[in-house]
């Protein structure tokens, strides 16, 4: 009887008791409300306080592109999040990820898809077993994925200097990578040729030869808005989706109602794995190199920007697009500083005070939405 | 096949001596029964006896530790209630499985999400969704107000009703039902007995777990009774008065001396 033979005149009939959800309702559904008020908020301050070439294009392409690294790791940990869990070990495993590509690179020297592959494949297992372990054991992941924290930086540590002879920074990677339309899509600028375009129109600043002053889109921002839009649509429009929410809502009762909740939990760990590979690709094939330091305390600050973006700790509610204009402002406040006569390092009074603020906003949305006192 | 309710037709169901096991805790020592086609079994018995735990296995939440399992007189071993809902087994749990913080919509298509377009397109069809949740729900008895609502927000037994209309809808053959009346009003549940009625009349099996002897006895064919991990007896309706069913469920003597000492208002 699954299918509806009898579409009846169930019209959407109005109950007279139905108090139209007016659109201030609608919006406060919206978990990513808040992190949009947060972005208008911020851009403000900054745009009272700041020098004006904050907001140039040379200026948003320096805001954006840490907020697109950050970002594409708060995405992840915020599907993850949703789902219940959390994983700590992300900014560990930028580094050893990074660790893996290099040595893929310089010391088994694999071509360039090779490298990426094995990156992202070890990257991969690590997640699965973070995931498996949580599931199996039923620790908190918390627990779980800080060991990892400490592993995986200490893997990374002695992995380098094994890989180097005593060092702990891995180099030369510039030199085994020749120019191509691969590295090309993880390393530079993209869309350069519509900046031209834009320049020989006088639409955008350029030099006095012509040459655009910004060439183009650093790739890690179009990787951004590619992973938020596909996030958010796999989240909010496909049944994986509505698995992420049930795991996180009650994984009690969305395994009695049929889903498999061990395998989307699994699944969510093995892509914040991925997303810190991708991560550790983009900057190591950025910078040339590959040491130990990479993705420090980057686990928090996708937290940050999760929650930021309207993730509730406690999994079952939140939004990828928020995490999105979380990490933008997390961008905003820790350049935009440096555009302002404001020592920069009230960066992290702010960035406490927004958490703070967030926290308190998430937690009386929810009750809103659940009717609960 | 009204006339052929009873013992004759070959059961949906049927499970023999199951035996489960929490550690130490004996949930489940030897308990069989069975529902067939169109006949509504109602599982009575006190706190604790067990009930819960037998639909639990029967819908695959818990595995048994030993027993006899057979849908369709092939032996079934569930893993997961994913199992038991492509099985045709659709149950209404005790605490509902309903997640508070997502819309109505999502939580009725819940594990069971029709999808349309090609992979990897593919993506749930919520206009259909949102249609057959509000039509589904109408059927029971509530108008709903949006289907985008957060489950949160209903009622005790509006968040029942969903709960129901759901296991209806996906139900294939068999409906459980664990304790659904205990947070509805009276019209509620006489609308949920006559569903049970309706569904019945459809051909599916229904194993109706309830406290109360009189909702059991206006819907029921057959009684089973549980007591203490074990049966106690099961009963067609023509073979036992209410008030002998009221006795057995509440472990026979006790409550008849109560009801002497009550005058009789038990
Ligand atoms: N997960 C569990 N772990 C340990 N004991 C349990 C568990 N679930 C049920 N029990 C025990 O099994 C017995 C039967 O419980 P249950 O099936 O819920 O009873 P009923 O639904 O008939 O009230 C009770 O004594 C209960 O304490
Ligand atoms: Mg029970």
């Amino acid at each position: 009887m699954a299918d509806t033979g009898q579409k009846a005149a169930v019209a959407p009939r109005q109950d007279e008791r139905v108090r139209k959800a007016g659109l201030v309702t609608q919006l406060m559904r919206r978990p990513e409300l808040g992190a949009l008020a947060g972005l208008v908020l911020v851009a403000t301050f900054f745009f009272i306080t700041a020098d004006r070439s904050m907001f140039s294009l040379a200026g948003a392409m320096t805001i954006l592109e840490p907020a697109a690294q950050l970002g594409i790791l708060a995405i992840a940990a915020s599907l993850l999040m949703i789902g219940g869990e959390f994983d700590l070990s992300i900014g560990s495993m930028v580094a050893f990820s990074g660790l893996i590509f290099g040595v893929a690179l310089v010391n088994l020297g694999l071509p360039l898809w090779g490298a990426i592959i094995v990156t992202l494949i070890g990257a991969g297992l690590i997640g699965a077993i973070n995931g498996q372990i949580v599931i199996r054991t039923r620790l908190p992941s918390f627990i779980v994925t800080l060991a990892f924290l400490f592993i995986l930086r200490g893997l990374t540590l002695v992995g380098l200097k094994w890989a180097t002879g005593g060092s702990t920074q891995l180099r030369g990677i510039h030199d085994v990578v020749a120019d191509s339309a691969l590295a090309g899509m993880f390393s530079g600028d993209a869309l350069g040729g519509l900046f031209t375009w834009l320049a020989e129109h006088d639409l955008i600043d350029k030099f006095d030869n012509g040459v655009p002053k910004v060439s183009g889109v650093p790739v890690s921002i179009i990787w951004f808005v590619i992973v938020a839009l596909l996030a958010t649509w796999v989240l909010l429009r496909t049944r994986i989706g509505n698995w992420i929410f049930a795991a996180g809502g009650d994984p009690n009762a969305a395994r009695n109602s049929g889903v498999p909740v061990d395998r989307v939990k699994t699944g969510l760990f093995v892509l914040t794995a991925c997303a810190a590979a991708l991560i550790a690709i983009i900057t190591v094939l950025d910078a040339g190199s590959t040491d130990a330091r990479r993705g420090f305390q980057k686990e928090f600050e996708a937290i940050i920007a999760s929650v930021i973006g309207g993730c509730l700790l406690t999994g079952g509610y939140g939004s990828a697009i928020g995490a999105f204009f979380g990490a933008i402002i997390f961008g905003f406040v820790s350049i935009g500083l440096t555009y302002t006569h404001f020592d920069s390092d009230w960066f992290q009074v702010f960035l406490g005070a927004m958490l703070l603020l967030a926290v308190l906003f998430n937690n009386f949305i929810r009750r809103k939405v659940t009717g609960e006192r | 096949m009204a006339d052929t309710k009873n013992h004759q037709a070959a059961p949906i169901i049927e499970v023999r001596d199951i035996v489960k096991h929490y550690g130490s805790v004996i949930a489940l020592s030897g308990v069989s029964m069975h529902v067939s086609k169109g006949e509504v079994l109602c599982l009575l018995g006190d706190n604790g006896a067990g009930k819960s735990t037998l639909i639990k296995t029967l819908s695959g939440v818990v595995r048994p530790t030993s027993g006899d399992f057979r849908v369709d007189g092939e032996p079934v071993n569930f893993a997961s209630p994913r199992d038991a809902l492509d099985a045709g087994i659709a149950t209404v749990y005790q605490d509902l499985a309903m997640i508070p913080l997502m819309s109505i919509t999502r939580n009725f298509f819940m594990g069971r999400e029709p999808v349309k377009g090609f992979p990897p397109f593919r993506h749930i069809d919520f206009e259909h969704c949102h249609e057959v949740t509000r039509e589904e729900m109408h059927k029971i008895g509530i108008d709903i107000r949006d289907p985008h609502q957060a489950v949160g927000t209903l009622s005790g037994g509006e968040r029942q009703c969903v709960a129901i209309a759901r296991a209806v809808y996906f139900g294939a053959k068999v409906l459980i039902l664990d304790e659904p009346t205990s947070a509805l009003g009276v019209a509620q549940t006489s609308m949920v007995l006559k569903y049970i009625h309706q569904v019945q009349q459809k051909g599916l099996g229904v194993i109706f777990i309830t406290h109360n002897v009189r909702h059991a006895y206006a819907v029921g064919d057959r009684f089973t009774i549980l007591n203490r991990g074990k049966t106690l007896g099961t009963f067609a309706k023509s073979e036992i008065a209410m008030d002998e069913l009221q006795n057995l469920m509440a472990g026979g003597k006790e409550l008849e001396v109560l009801s002497h000492e009550l005058g009789g208002t038990v």
